[in-house]
């Protein structure tokens, strides 16, 4: 069983990237089993002197998560032209060490929402790069959703069947990278 | 017959991993940054003057002066130690006829195969403390990192980047001659 983590990088009870997240959960298949993060906000600011005797609680959680799935999906807001800082917060903690950190070699692919025209493409760009860095195989696939608060209806389904069809593009690529590399293991074994 | 084509025996010529080294070096921000493979394998197959080279090194052996740094080259943001484990480096058909090396074969990096062209020297043997014959092979290459997907980058303020293409692939290896 494939196990995705799913990551709204906005915290905000009526996100449009938590709305994005649940609409692409929805369009994992069978085989694939999707965790929504939790508990991101109880994460507390990257400190390394907090890291030498056992992490935060908190971080052994987020740590916990991270090492259980096999991918990674994120949906993030875009602050200031860039990452959420409790997002960038909680991939430093997750970075550390970098050699044998959860992310390492893993797929992982970011789509992201905006009120604004368009749907958080800096911060999706700075996140991937950060992604990288810390060793992810970053899923070449994105989606970029503006003029969020038009795109949703009541029950937050993306009402936009085109942006449907792209998200679930965009599903299917992490899910081809995931077996890509089991596959891969698997022959090297 | 040459001089040094008579003073490369034929045979079997293995690597002496200790005293040799591989790596490259490319531009960064104001200078040049280097780096080497720990572990390298390479044998070198004399016969009628003529030379088959070949040669790999295993790229979780990256050896830099940073942890860090060492674990984002093994990334897949350059050399992917996961999927492509293994960079090699194979010419066929070496001319011996002088100590100038000039050599066309091929490379591997991140499993993009391409051709290459090498140059460097080889020196005369000579008789090791132990009896063994010896030979010193200094190769060096140009390739273009981002024909092998290698793309990462960094913009500078000014607007250029961090990481030239261009690298240089270094080998200066000693070889023994096989009993």
């Amino acid at each position: 069983m494939t196990k995705v983590l799913a990551i709204s990088g906005s915290l905000r009870s009526d996100s449009f990237n938590a709305k994005l997240l649940r609409c692409a959960v929805d369009l994992f298949g069978d085989g694939v089993e999707v965790e929504i993060l939790q508990g991101l906000k109880d994460v507390p600011p990257y400190d390394e002197d907090d890291d030498r005797d056992g992490a935060p609680e908190s971080v052994r959680a987020l740590r916990a998560a991270f090492a259980g799935a096999d991918a990674f999906f994120i949906a993030t807001p875009e602050y200031n032209s860039s990452i959420p800082g409790h997002l960038k917060n909680a991939l430093d903690w997750i970075s550390r060490p970098l050699a044998t950190n959860p992310l390492r070699n893993k797929p992982a692919v970011v789509v992201g929402a905006s009120t604004g025209a368009f749907g958080a493409v800096w911060a999706q760009a700075e996140l991937r790069k950060v992604l990288g860095a810390i060793g992810a195989r970053v899923v070449d696939a994105e989606l970029a959703v503006g003029h969020a608060p038009t795109r949703f209806d009541g029950d937050g389904t993306l009402m936009d069947g085109d942006l449907c069809e792209q998200l679930g593009e965009v599903v299917d690529a992490l899910v081809s990278a995931v077996a890509e590399r089991h596959e891969l293991a698997r022959a090297a074994a | 017959m040459s001089a040094i084509q008579t003073q490369i025996p034929p045979g079997t010529w293995n690597l002496d991993p200790v005293h040799s080294t591989a790596g490259f070096e490319v531009a960064y921000l104001a200078g040049t940054f280097r780096g080497t493979f720990r572990d390298v394998e390479a044998e070198l197959d004399v016969s009628d003057g003529r030379a088959r080279i070949e040669g790999t090194a295993n790229v979780a052996s990256v050896d830099v002066k940073d942890e860090n740094l060492a674990a984002h080259l093994q990334s897949p943001d350059f050399f992917d130690a996961e999927r492509h484990p293994e960079l090699r480096f194979v010419a066929g058909d070496v001319d011996l006829e002088s100590e100038t090396v000039d050599a066309s074969g091929e490379i591997t990096i991140k499993g993009v195969t391409k051709p290459i062209e090498v140059t460097g020297t080889i020196s005369a043997p000579i008789t090791d403390a132990w009896g063994n014959e010896r030979v010193g092979l200094r190769l060096s290459a140009a390739v273009d990192r981002t024909e092998f997907g290698l793309n990462w980058n960094m913009p500078l303020p000014t607007g250029n980047e961090a990481l030239a293409n261009a690298v240089t692939i270094l080998a200066e290896l000693q070889l023994v001659k096989a009993a």
